[in-house]
């Protein structure tokens, strides 16, 4: 398909659609299967919550639609991933370059360590507007203090010129917001971004990306381990578990409709805010399994209250529920 | 819990950190408040949340009742005993009393000592155990938190987070303390780690019947575990109350903000509530506002909020607050 054509069906197709995507790494202890063959499409304008433990892909998910998986030790062994027409995979790594940060940009986890401490918190963002946006320095340097100023830090005239250091964990998180929104990217990837803030700041932060989500009407893919915050900013989740989406579908679906015994353990796992005195927490026991030896039938097997032997044997696939989308991979969703 | 008896009374608590300015000199002239005038008690076997952002001085109160910081003044009464005069062979013997439970599980365990050593060594320390008891009483520790006592010779780095807090919370347990101290034990672990967590400190409360000072920035779960809960704010409490009255009547605009920023995990609800969100970061410790230490980030600041301090007093029984307007 060539670019004019895709662009003029952009209202049919979705922004982004993943198919049977994986993602490994070749290890000294053996293959690590990160990502295990995940599906799914993103349209624009659309919030996307990927929700699951530490180790269940998100992340290295993310990073493979970035292309910024490192080669080797990791590969990305199979799969596609259309965006607005063109399959991110195939692409050369000129061309990703000048994909990256302007039509998909990511926000780190940690603030901290993704900004560069030897540049001021200005140059880093006029840099992108200059490689991207073509502009020349005075440009980019007025549209930095536009951004800062849209981000909420205040005294965006002087704070250009600041340091990383001399900003505070939130502030510094949104430097990196202003940053990623700088080239006005159609998808905007915000990998748990939240974490390592007070909860706060953490509400600050979730109040800023939803409006300026309202007023460029970008797409955003909030990654997180908690199902709690995604809650009341997303239209669509997905939950993964060992590389592999376990449900999938609406917002509302997810929680009034849960049915993957993970996803019930997730939610259980999180203190309500109304709940009687003493009452127990309905944790997951154990731990996520090892991507290096995956087991082959349900990779939740081992942790899930429900089993029965035959969820050992083979591993369910993706199955609809619903015509909104919603999707399940558990033998026994009927039944539990 | 009210009727039991104070294990832990705390008075005008202060602990400033001298910054040191000028070079020739090294003149002492400035301070970092961390500790500013807290007051509060802590009854026999509950469970006290102590609950702020960062920099507010949770860290701090906790680590200065271990005596792990010497205090700038006031009291730390444990069991009746004042621990500030203290001296340093007494307070030792008090200190397997009262234990501690560590933030990061990563960086609270000596990755060059086995499990096996890491529990035993405040038995080493405080008692005069055999080898063989040592062994017996660290298998038992491991089965009381739920790991497997076949694991004593494996290192830290041979678990996950969650299994490394277990490791912590057993060390702490070794020597049956009173009160056991949790500086945010959880808020490095993936939520459902989290609730294991959770539930594995309130079963062995339960069982063996300690105190806990529950330290953490987020008043969800400090909701769930606590009995009462003291909110924090730039070295100072704002707010004091039982669980049910903080989350059902909270006075002061900071707890009111603290609790609207919980996430709730209901998109409905979630949708239609009103939230507060306060603008702006926590000011500097060293230079606070003049006044009411949060005029800076408070949604209903008066004049008044900027020129005097509000008096820290009792609203209700047992609901104590510092705000002009509550």
């Amino acid at each position: 398909m060539d670019m004019n054509s895709s662009a003029q069906q952009n209202n049919n197709l979705p922004l982004l659609r993943i198919s049977n995507l994986q993602t490994r790494f070749h290890t000294q202890d053996g293959v690590v299967h990160a990502v295990n063959g995940i599906s799914y499409s993103l349209d624009s304008g659309e919030i996307l919550g990927v929700v699951g433990e530490s180790g269940c892909g998100k992340s290295v998910h993310a990073l493979s639609i970035m292309r910024l998986i490192q080669i080797p030790p990791g590969e990305i062994a199979d799969g596609e991933i259309w965006f607005e027409g063109r399959d991110l995979l195939k692409l050369s790594e000129n061309e990703m370059r000048r994909l990256r940060g302007r039509d998909i940009a990511m926000v780190f986890q940690d603030p901290m360590t993704s900004l560069n401490p030897v540049y001021t918190v200005g140059f880093q963002i006029c840099e992108a507007l200059m490689l991207h946006m073509n502009m020349n320095r005075k440009q980019a340097r007025e549209r930095t203090i536009e951004l800062l100023n849209l981000v909420g830090i205040p005294e965006p005239t002087k704070r250009i010129d600041n340091y990383p250091h001399q900003f505070s964990g939130g502030m510094r998180q949104r430097a990196m917001i202003a940053m990623a929104l700088s080239c006005e990217p159609k998808l905007l990837i915000a990998d748990e971004p939240t974490t390592a803030l007070d909860v706060t700041i953490q509400a600050q932060i979730i109040d800023l990306v939803m409006n300026l989500q309202k007023e460029m009407g970008m797409s955003v893919m909030w990654i997180t381990h908690d199902l709690g915050i995604v809650a009341e900013m997303v239209h669509k989740i997905n939950v993964m578990y060992a590389g592999f989406i376990i449900e999938q579908g609406l917002v509302d679906d997810i929680y009034d409709e849960t049915l993957h015994p993970y996803t019930k353990g997730l939610l259980g796992s999180l203190p309500s805010i109304d709940e009687a005195p003493g009452t127990k927490l309905i944790s997951i026991p154990g731990l996520p399994p090892d991507l290096i030896t995956l087991p082959s039938g349900c990779p939740f097997y081992a942790r899930c209250t429900y089993r029965r032997d035959y969820c050992r044997e083979e591993r369910p696939e993706l199955e609809s529920v619903n015509a909104n989308g919603h999707a399940v991979a558990c033998w026994r969703w009927r039944e539990i | 819990m009210s009727q039991n008896k104070q294990l832990l009374q705390v008075r005008n608590l202060k602990k400033y950190f001298p910054i040191s300015s000028g070079v020739l000199f090294n003149r002492k002239k400035r301070y970092v408040k961390a500790v500013d005038d807290v007051s509060f008690e802590v009854y026999d076997g509950e469970t006290l949340g102590l609950v702020g952002e960062t920099g507010c001085g949770k860290t701090t109160v906790a680590r200065t009742l271990l005596q792990l910081y010497h205090p700038t003044s006031g009291q730390i009464l444990f069991d009746g005993i004042n621990l500030t005069d203290l001296p340093e062979n007494e307070m030792r013997k008090i200190r397997s009393r009262m234990q501690m439970i560590f933030q990061d599980p990563y960086a609270s365990l000596n990755p060059r000592m086995t499990v096996g050593s890491i529990i035993s060594a405040p038995l080493d320390v405080h008692t005069q155990m055999s080898r063989n008891e040592k062994r017996e009483k660290v298998q038992e520790l491991l089965q009381l938190v739920g790991l497997n006592p076949d694991f004593v010779n494996r290192y830290p780095h041979e678990f996950s987070g969650g299994q490394r807090q277990r490791i912590g919370i057993a060390r702490a347990l070794a020597l049956n303390p009173d009160l056991v101290v949790c500086d945010e034990p959880i808020s490095s672990l993936d939520v459902s780690i989290q609730a294991q967590v959770v539930n594995l400190l309130e079963e062995l409360q339960g069982r063996l019947g300690m105190t806990y000072i529950f330290v953490a920035h987020d008043l969800s779960m400090v909701r769930h575990i606590s009995d009462r809960i003291v909110v924090m704010y730039l070295g100072k409490v704002m707010e004091m109350a039982d669980r049910n009255e903080i989350y059902l009547r909270p006075q002061h605009p900071y707890t009111k903000a603290l609790m609207s920023a919980v996430p709730i995990p209901n998109p409905k609800k979630a949708r239609t509530r009103q939230r507060i969100i306060l603008q702006g970061d926590i000011p500097s410790p060293i230079n606070p506002p003049q006044g009411c230490n949060f005029n800076t980030r408070c949604p209903v600041a008066q004049e008044i909020c900027f020129k005097e301090e509000p008096v820290y007093r009792e609203l209700a029984p047992g609901h104590f607050i510092a705000c002009h307007f509550a």
